[in-house]
């Protein structure tokens, strides 16, 4: 539980950056293409993202797992559920950073 | 349920209708949640389709900018705030702040940790998502 | 369903003053030979000063006897008579008819406990859970010495513990909490407001025991504080604060 609150709250404070850089460009120009892959290709945004990412990644399938692991026990389903949401965790933060990483380093 | 047991199960879990707002507060934690991850997870592939160039992203633009994307995007941001805000009420609760003190209990018995303090957290979080929703519709749709 | 409309003639010099009367619905259950419950219905006349109990003991008397009910003090000492009464659990011996506001009670077992029969449930799991976080005092001293004196406590220290003492082992919060409505290996609020009775009893020096049995997948932590436990205590435990000011130990914020 300690990594969901630690998750949690360096979480609040990184994405609250991230909606802000939406807001303060104004919201349709800080959509577009150039712009975007502006913010990806400067270093410390990208490196936000990429913590973003990880944190909100362990803190929400953490939270998955507990709601699972109450609705029903059992050592074979809570195994599962522990691994098949550590996977998914760890599958979603290698997709994104694909992403992030690609477009950082200009091989779009 | 299981008809050994007698477990209410998940109608029991979810019901909030009997104990109060804070059990409510504790459906729609759990509520907020599992749409925060489904969004997130969502946002993490959409995001992706800059890997398709302009034409990828313009696409992914023309799908996300229409009313019922601005409408989810506001109910995400509706859930994002009262997430945010009823977590660091939960979480300081978890720590045992503001729960009150242990006292010697007396007719009738009012519980000193569902207190006005938690009471007013839950429902600031309701507040500040309800006016997050409406400032992220101005945003959105005053575009 | 069953339904009974008027009192039987009582051979005694009593007159039935009353002229309010509710329906009583009770859950009829058998495991042994029923598949399901059904609801019998019972026109019960009641007083202000009319408890549940009273009435169910009033339908036993005087319509079906077999039914199957526990109970003891009657009045909210001995934790027997809890049940469902129009959908929250309460002591039907505390809870009075005229302050339900409704022309119709519905009682019926505790949710997450199993039945016995009737309005009767079965309490080993929360026994079991009780018993499991040793409540007891822990000393290094086992055996008291010839001149040993009692254990000196000042009312600060009592205060301390003493709300948590007053369980009397109903089980409203286990029925009550979200965690208990699903998870069956959930230690449940009962037990963790125990462990945190006797962990902060000045007298007590298990509360390293106590908190490694606790620091488990199923135990402190599937605590969400819904408070739902402390909402229908009937003795004032708040079994929520008692979960927190324990988890507080675990999380660095007491030590």
């Amino acid at each position: 539980m300690k990594i969901h609150y630690g998750t949690a709250i360096a979480a609040v404070a990184l994405v609250a950056v991230h909606v802000l850089m939406r807001l303060t460009q104004g919201f349709a120009e800080s959509l577009e293409y150039e712009s975007v892959l502006a913010n990806y290709k400067f270093v410390p945004y990208a490196i936000m993202l990429e913590l973003i990412l990880v944190l909100l990644s362990i803190h929400g399938f953490n939270g998955l797992r507990v709601i699972l692991l109450e609705l029903k026990q059992g050592r074979i389903y809570e195994k599962a559920v522990s691994y098949g949401c550590l996977a998914a965790m760890i599958g979603l933060i290698a997709y994104g950073s694909r992403t992030i990483i690609v477009v950082n380093m200009g091989l779009v | 349920m299981t008809k050994d047991e007698h477990k209410e199960g998940i109608g029991g879990m979810a019901n909030p209708r009997r104990y109060g707002i804070e059990r409510v507060a504790y459906l729609l934690m759990r509520l907020s949640g599992l749409g925060l991850l489904a969004y997130f997870v969502a946002h993490i592939y959409e995001t992706s389709n800059i890997l398709r160039g302009q034409v990828g992203w313009d696409e992914l633009l023309e799908m996300t900018s229409t009313t019922e994307g601005h409408i989810i995007l506001s109910i995400v941001i509706g859930m994002c705030v009262f997430h945010t805000v009823n977590g660091i009420r939960v979480m300081l609760g978890h720590g045992g702040v503001g729960v009150g003190k242990p006292a010697r209990p007396d007719y009738p018995y009012e519980p000193a940790s569902q207190n006005y303090r938690h009471k007013i957290g839950i429902y600031s979080a309701i507040v500040l998502a309800a006016f997050a929703m409406m400032y992220g519709l101005a945003v959105l749709f005053g575009e | 369903m069953a339904q009974v409309t008027s009192i039987a003639e009582e051979q005694t010099s009593t007159p039935l003053s009353s002229s309010k009367s509710i329906t009583l619905r009770i859950s009829r259950y058998n495991p042994k030979h029923d598949d399901s419950s059904i609801f019998m219905e019972f026109t019960v006349p009641y007083q202000k000063w009319t408890t549940v109990l009273e009435a169910i003991l009033d339908v036993k008397k005087h319509f079906d006897h077999s039914v199957a009910v526990r109970y003891s003090c009657r009045q909210a000492t001995c934790g027997s008579c809890g049940m469902m009464i129009n959908g929250k659990p309460r002591l039907a011996c505390f809870t009075k008819i005229s302050e339900l506001n409704s022309n119709v009670i519905t009682v019926e077992p505790m949710s997450n406990f199993p039945i016995i029969r009737d309005l009767a449930v079965k309490f080993e799991r929360m026994f079991d859970s009780h018993h499991k976080i040793k409540p007891y005092l822990i000393r290094d001293d086992t055996e008291l010495e010839s001149d040993a004196k009692e254990f000196l406590q000042s009312p600060k220290e009592v205060e301390q513990y003493i709300q948590f003492a007053n369980c009397i082992k109903c089980g409203l919060c286990n029925s009550a909490c979200p965690t208990m409505a699903t998870d069956s290996s959930f230690v449940g609020p009962q037990a963790l407001a125990q462990a945190y009775r006797y962990v902060a009893d000045s007298r007590d020096k298990g509360k390293d025991s106590r908190l490694k049995m606790i620091d488990e997948p199923h135990g402190i932590w599937r605590c969400h504080f819904a408070g739902s436990c402390s909402q229908v205590c009937p003795k004032g435990v708040d079994p929520a604060m008692g979960i927190q000011l324990l988890r507080g130990y675990l999380l660095g914020f007491r030590s």
